[in-house]
């Protein structure tokens, strides 16, 4: 790995530098996913006193259970929606603000700040929109003939969620996105032009291509996003439900180990939940070390 | 532009102005719940326009809470908000400087175990090993403390690598220069490399201001004690309020005070944000 050409002769003090950052990090991150992975083998009787090793158990009942079948399912659904709204809407808002030449810093002051709101915030503020009884949202759509109730129909909770989570996200890809389009060479633009494209043929042929490793990277910071951040939000939303329609898989782990107090299926669920975020890890930084290539 | 198409330039004003309603009118309705009196939730549609309950309602939360719902007034969960968010952003620039400074000006045995130990952390969010890291908390004895609410989230990959990144950057001379005149490595630490690193650390320090204050999960495990209550979770035990309507304008009240400093900080340093938000993701 990379260091300076000339460095500094100490032998300890380097050590004396790390030990913070190590200590907070062996402590409170890789002992307790040590543990996390430990107890994921083991279940423990009732009252606490013993606990017995039994391989793969606590993950072969989680994968047969329907309940987290279905939160698998729910998370999948809600995170591709989420990526695919607010992906789609900020790449829109970008390309706007990049063709506007006056007002683009007004415009994007006034699109960026929900990135500071609390996902648990934002779920407050679209449950009181969409509130059966007080809400707007369920007035406007009682006038097109629309029965709004996400408390008693699963897939409007799904609906209100991902509109919710979106609408957090948007500041975010919409930022990146803006970065990207300053980066286009203005004169392929210039040159299509000159060719006869028209601005959507422009588009579609020259800017989207160029832009798809930041499209790339945004998925996958958005699957992130959707599957880890938004605890809050369905805390603050659904709780999970009607009948575990939003019950995607972080929020089942909390409930499932702090409210019902399982602690092996807990555990084999966090592991899971590991395992999926090494992966997309894993996919983001593979995919950097390529962009630096370009 | 390449060219003048009015029609278009009109649709892209037409759809800019579309989304900026989008992006505003939750909040906007928020505000104008939080000015109204709490009679005005019980007939069939929320009001759309400010009523004259606005000081009232912000009075009440920020001095007395709502004691019902076991919510603490609002001005002692903004005092602890402050606190958290800022602590977890200087601990977290502190030791990340510290960590970073060592894996580059440094060669020593298991400088890249620590790497790497480091690096682990961005896989490891609260939110996969919530049960464990709570157990620990608690045998720490550091449940209901503004270190147990802290400590925990301090430590941060991305910190020390836009660090780690920044300071390969530094010119190798200006380190040769500091020894040959007799400078140790904390002088020229202090001396040279933190000046120069200042604006990174700005950006840095906004970025994990708002992480800091939007955390959810980790203060509602920790905290029982309402003293101790953030004004993010805060807002949650007063909207869930078990069987009946929530008091709507003191929720939102609270809503919107929650919101404003996080959003003041993005929109007053908007260059520092951008620039904090598009390092941090390299």
């Amino acid at each position: 790995m990379q260091t300076k050409r000339t460095i500094f002769p100490n032998k300890l003090l380097p050590y004396a530098l790390l030990a913070p950052q190590l200590a907070v990090t062996l402590i409170f991150f890789i002992w307790p996913a040590a543990q996390a992975v430990k107890s994921s083998f083991e279940r423990e009787d009732p009252f606490g006193f013993r606990t017995t090793f039994i391989w793969f158990e606590n993950y072969t009942r989680l994968f047969s259970e329907p309940g987290y079948l279905n939160s698998l399912t729910k998370t999948a659904i809600f995170a591709v929606s989420v990526t695919l709204l607010s992906i789609s809407l900020s790449l829109l808002l970008a390309v706007a603000v990049n063709r506007v030449l006056k007002s683009n810093r007004a415009y994007t002051t006034l699109l960026v700040w929900p990135y500071a709101v609390a996902p648990v915030v934002v779920g407050i503020l679209w449950w009181f929109m969409f509130n059966p009884t007080i809400g707007i949202a369920p007035y406007m759509l009682r006038g097109l003939g629309i029965d709004w109730n996400h408390r008693v129909d699963g897939n409007q909770a799904m609906i209100l969620v991902v509109i919710a989570a979106s609408w957090k996200q948007i500041s975010y890809n919409f930022l990146f996105f803006v970065a990207g389009l300053q980066s286009v060479p203005q004169s392929l633009n210039e040159a299509a032009a000159i060719d006869g494209a028209g601005p959507f043929k422009r588009f579609w042929t020259i800017v989207f291509p160029l832009l798809s490793p930041t499209t790339f990277f945004l998925l996958i910071v958005n699957i992130n996003y959707a599957m880890f951040d938004t605890f809050g939000l369905i805390d603050a939303t659904t709780n999970g439900g009607p009948n575990q329609a939003t019950n995607i898989l972080v929020y089942k782990v909390y409930a499932d180990g702090f409210l019902g107090l399982n602690i092996g299926s807990s555990a084999a669920q966090s592991v899971v939940l590991m395992l999926i975020v090494i992966a997309l890890t894993a996919i983001q930084f593979r995919y950097i070390e390529r962009r630096v290539q370009y | 532009m390449v060219e003048n198409r009015p029609w278009l330039s009109l649709l892209t004003h037409l759809v800019l102005i579309v989304g900026v309603v989008v992006v505003v009118f939750p909040v906007y309705l928020a505000f104008i719940a939080s000015t109204h009196g709490s009679g005005d939730f019980m007939r069939g549609l929320v009001p759309l326009l400010p009523g004259p309950h606005m000081l009232e309602n912000y009075g009440r939360m920020l001095t007395q809470g709502i004691s019902t719902a076991g919510a603490p007034p609002v001005s002692i969960m903004l005092m602890n908000s402050t606190i958290i968010a800022i602590v977890i952003a200087v601990g977290k620039i502190a030791i990340s400087l510290l960590s970073a400074y060592a894996i580059v000006f440094f060669k020593f045995p298991f400088r890249l175990l620590a790497f790497w130990t480091i690096f682990i952390t961005l896989m490891l969010p609260v939110e996969v090993r919530i049960i464990p890291t709570f157990a620990v908390v608690a045998n720490l004895g550091l449940l209901n403390s503004y270190v147990g609410l802290t400590l925990p989230l301090i430590a941060s990959a991305t910190a020390t690598f836009l660090f780690r990144q920044f300071f390969l950057t530094v010119p190798d001379e200006l380190m040769e220069a500091a020894r040959v005149d007799g400078a140790g490595p904390m002088k020229f630490f202090r001396d040279i490399l933190l000046p120069l690193s200042r604006t990174n650390i700005a950006a840095l320090f906004v970025i994990l201001f708002i992480y800091g204050w939007v955390q959810y999960l980790w203060p509602l495990l920790v905290t029982t004690d309402s003293r101790y209550y953030t004004v993010v979770m805060g807002i949650k035990r007063l909207a869930a309020t078990a069987d009946s309507e929530p008091l709507w304008n003191l929720v939102m009240a609270s809503v919107i005070l929650a919101m404003l400093p996080p959003v003041l900080v993005v929109i007053f340093m908007q260059r520092l944000f951008v620039k904090g938000l598009v390092d941090t993701e390299k």
